[in-house]
């Protein structure tokens, strides 16, 4: 029988020569070109990190082709980021300029280091998950190719970071993101009395609402739905099947803004709605793509040197927000839930708009 | 590969990003599962839902979790994908590899599953992305073999994840790959083996950037910070003068804390230690001339996940600065996280994460039953209301 518990290989066995010598003794860092990062440590010694961007939903053979200009240009070593983003860890200066042509030759984008958009953290979506309101892959496509300016250069104010979570599980955890795309059902489950009866815990299930919507059934051992209580999170379809929510002609996607979890400046901040919803257009999710495009570029027009998405609007106030980036503004974007009072504007200052 | 057409997704190839499209279809010329998968993808985009099932109980010998059933909705028209199971293999940490465990395993999984992956699942995980039940052992016996292991599902201990840290950042005010490496080794039955009200991720930063976005995506936030001040380097502040960096207004003016004073006279940048709340702002424009302090650490935050089902939360501190080392082996925070386990056991509803079972308890419930003391670094500001819950103890019977 094969050996269990023991725990992942161990990351000593994969770090590069040029790391192990100088691991914890970095100096400082800095962005000769966009996309490449010089680490310097201690003793001049030097690492050049090249990252690429790939698309998360990856083949083997792409893996293996990532492995060959491993193997080819930083002596078989490589790493991922936090951001589903690849990283050649180059040891040897003169490898820089031919790995960089190489990847340009097979079209791997080179970029996400500073004031860019990095990878768009995502969710797999339709892919290969059972409760999504959208896609996610499809979507990260789209908005990655119609930003594809930002990824490779740094011309922003300051670095941009969007999630992708195709429901409101939020495995991407796409809420403290500069911009948030969250997929959202808009109508109550639609109950399947025989799945309920077979294999779903009763108690379970009318626990799982947060709202109190649903109420056991002991005349058809199932359940009921108050649908005027529901507002459509989903979380009693992940408890059973039998609670049917996803709904094509319904679902789509809401867009959050101004959500950060870096500390610098300003304290992490949660992403906030600003269109609460967009139809489902696959395969290219059109208003998704010009909507997040109209966002990134009022922000990039308007904002100071180094501010990021929410700190600017922070300080401009949403109202200019909404004004500067011709979003409607609705009673659906103020909050009903259970801690709404915190974000009621309890004070007589305020900005006057158009909205 | 297949000749049946998938219109909607090849739209998906054209652009300049690359392709999960053109992933999908390399993978679809050698595996039939894939090649299914390909196209019940654009099935879902012709009628815009997903067609997959709830996962069921699949798993290998020796564990609970690791391993999320996965079934098609419709077997009989995509018959490979009936069964399509994702395995997670724990990453080693900072997400570094040698191309010679990446081709091992993609040989594992060339010969196992569908050849679709993500590096990296959410959480941190390699996900082997499809794969039929009577493969899962035999593929994680290749696996064990090669080194690998799994990582966490369901209501355990999810896999445990760093940034980059020390090894390439000059940033990491503790070692985050080792404590991620070693927490991970000691909580192996906490990963394998569900057993709590839900799941628990922990995520380690080096520093307040948090590159693994801890605060708003673990439990527990392990986030590297320091005790005394701030160290700078007066030549190198005056070599970023000369290349026009207006330290004034990128530096000192959005100092949090107004902690920084710039003298364009001298040239000299300063701190005042006891104002700075080290939020990194000015050593991340100004690395070569700005370092931590010496005495580093880290602060414990916990109680972040996200929006299912009170409302998204992010951690809250609960510990300002503990030391971080490998030499007295974690004992400290391993012996906390033991604490705070046992607690939420004791209380947790099902599905309720920890930041949710103390917001319904009550922190003051919390910090007493795991015995961590008050201090006002816990919140921004205290109560406004006066309903405090008095000890029986302190009240005059």
């Amino acid at each position: 029988m094969a050996k269990i518990d023991i725990g992942p290989p161990h990351y000593k066995d994969m770090l590069p020569p040029v790391i192990k010598e100088n691991y914890g003794k970095w100096r400082y860092h800095e962005i000769p070109r966009p996309g490449v990062l010089k680490h310097v440590s201690e003793n001049g010694a030097a690492l050049y990190s090249v990252r690429v961007g790939s698309p998360r939903l990856i083949s083997i053979d792409f893996v293996r082709e990532l492995c060959d200009l491993a193997d080819k240009y930083c002596d078989g070593y490589l790493r991922f980021t936090s951001r589903n983003n690849v990283e050649f860890l180059v040891g040897d200066e003169s490898k820089v300029e031919p790995l960089l042509a190489e990847l340009e030759e097979k079209g791997l984008p080179v970029g996400g280091t500073g004031a860019s958009i990095s990878n768009i953290v995502h969710t797999q979506g339709w892919v290969h998950c059972h409760t999504p309101a959208t896609d996610a892959s499809g979507i990260v496509k789209a908005v990655m190719d119609d930003l594809y300016e930002y990824f490779g250069s740094m011309k922003l104010p300051a670095r941009l970071r969007i999630g992708l979570a195709c429901c409101l599980n939020m495995c991407g955890a796409a809420h403290c993101s500069d911009i948030a795309i969250v997929g959202v059902h808009r109508t109550p489950p639609r109950i399947d009395h025989e799945k309920v009866q077979k294999g779903t815990e009763i108690p379970s299930l009318v626990a799982s609402c947060p709202t109190g919507a649903i109420r056991p059934n002991p005349k058809t051992k199932s359940v009921v739905v108050n649908e005027d209580k529901c507002m459509y999170c989903g979380n009693c379809y992940t408890m059973s099947p039998g609670m049917e929510i996803l709904d094509a002609e319904n679902d789509g996607c809401a867009i959050l803004v101004g959500g950060k979890t870096s500390n610098a400046r300003s304290v992490p901040s949660f992403s906030r709605m600003v269109i609460p919803f967009l139809p489902n257009n696959a395969p290219r999710w059109p208003e998704v793509t010009q909507a997040v495009r109209n966002i990134v570029e009022v922000w990039a027009n308007n904002a100071r040197q180094g501010e990021r998405m929410g700190e600017w609007i922070e300080r401009i106030g949403w109202e200019k927000f909404f004004d500067l980036a011709g979003l409607p503004f609705s009673e659906k974007l103020i909050d009903d839930y259970i801690f709404s009072r915190e974000t009621f504007r309890t004070a007589a200052t305020f900005k006057y708009s158009k909205n | 590969m297949t000749d049946k057409k998938t219109p909607l997704l090849d739209e998906l190839e054209k652009g300049p990003w690359p392709s999960f499209v053109t992933e999908m279809k390399k993978a679809a010329e050698k595996s039939p599962a894939a090649a299914d998968l390909l196209l019940q993808l654009e099935k879902s985009y012709r009628d815009r839902k997903g067609y997959w099932k709830h996962g069921g109980i699949v798993g290998v010998r020796g564990y609970g979790g690791g391993v999320i059933g996965r079934y098609t909705d419709l077997p009989e028209e995509f018959p490979n994908l009936t069964e399509f199971h994702t395995m997670r293999i724990n990453q080693p940490a900072g997400w570094f590899y040698n191309t010679d465990a990446l081709r091992t395993i993609c040989d594992i999984w060339e010969k196992h599953g569908s050849g679709l992956t993500n590096f990296h699942g959410s959480t941190g995980d390699i996900i082997m992305l499809g794969m039929q039940t009577e493969h899962l052992q035999p593929a994680f016996d290749d696996f064990s073999e090669a080194g690998f292991d799994l990582g966490g599902s369901g209501s355990d201990l999810r896999t445990p994840s760093c940034c980059v840290g020390p090894a390439r950042c000059e940033y990491a005010c503790y070692d985050t790959l080792d404590a991620c490496h070693n927490i991970t080794n000691t909580f192996q039955d906490e990963i394998h083996r569900p057993m709590w009200p839900y799941k628990f991720k922990i995520k380690f930063s080096g520093c307040a950037n948090d590159c693994t976005a801890s605060i708003a995506r673990s439990d527990c936030s392990v986030i590297g910070t320091w005790r005394d001040s701030l160290r700078i380097d007066q030549d190198a502040v005056k070599e970023y003068v000369a290349n026009g960096l207006n330290i004034q207004e990128r530096v000192c003016d959005k100092c949090p804390t107004s902690a920084l004073k710039f003298n364009p006279e001298t040239k000299e940048l300063t701190v005042n230690a006891e104002d700075c709340s080290r939020c990194m702002h000015c050593i991340n424009v100004m690395p070569k001339a700005i370092q931590p302090g010496k005495e580093k650490g880290a602060s414990i935050l916990i109680g972040g996940k996200s929006t299912i089902v009170l409302s998204a939360f992010m951690s809250w501190v609960i510990v300002p600065f503990m030391k971080m080392e490998s030499e007295n082996d974690y004992e400290e925070f391993k012996d906390l996280l033991n604490r705070i386990w046992d607690w939420w056991d004791e209380h947790g509803k099902t599905r309720e994460r920890i930041g949710e079972t103390i917001y319904r308890l009550g922190m003051s419930k919390f910090l007493r039953e795991v015995g961590l003391p008050a201090v006002p670094q816990m919140v921004f500001r205290p109560r406004a209301n006066p309903y405090v819950f008095w000890p029986q103890d302190e009240i005059k019977k």
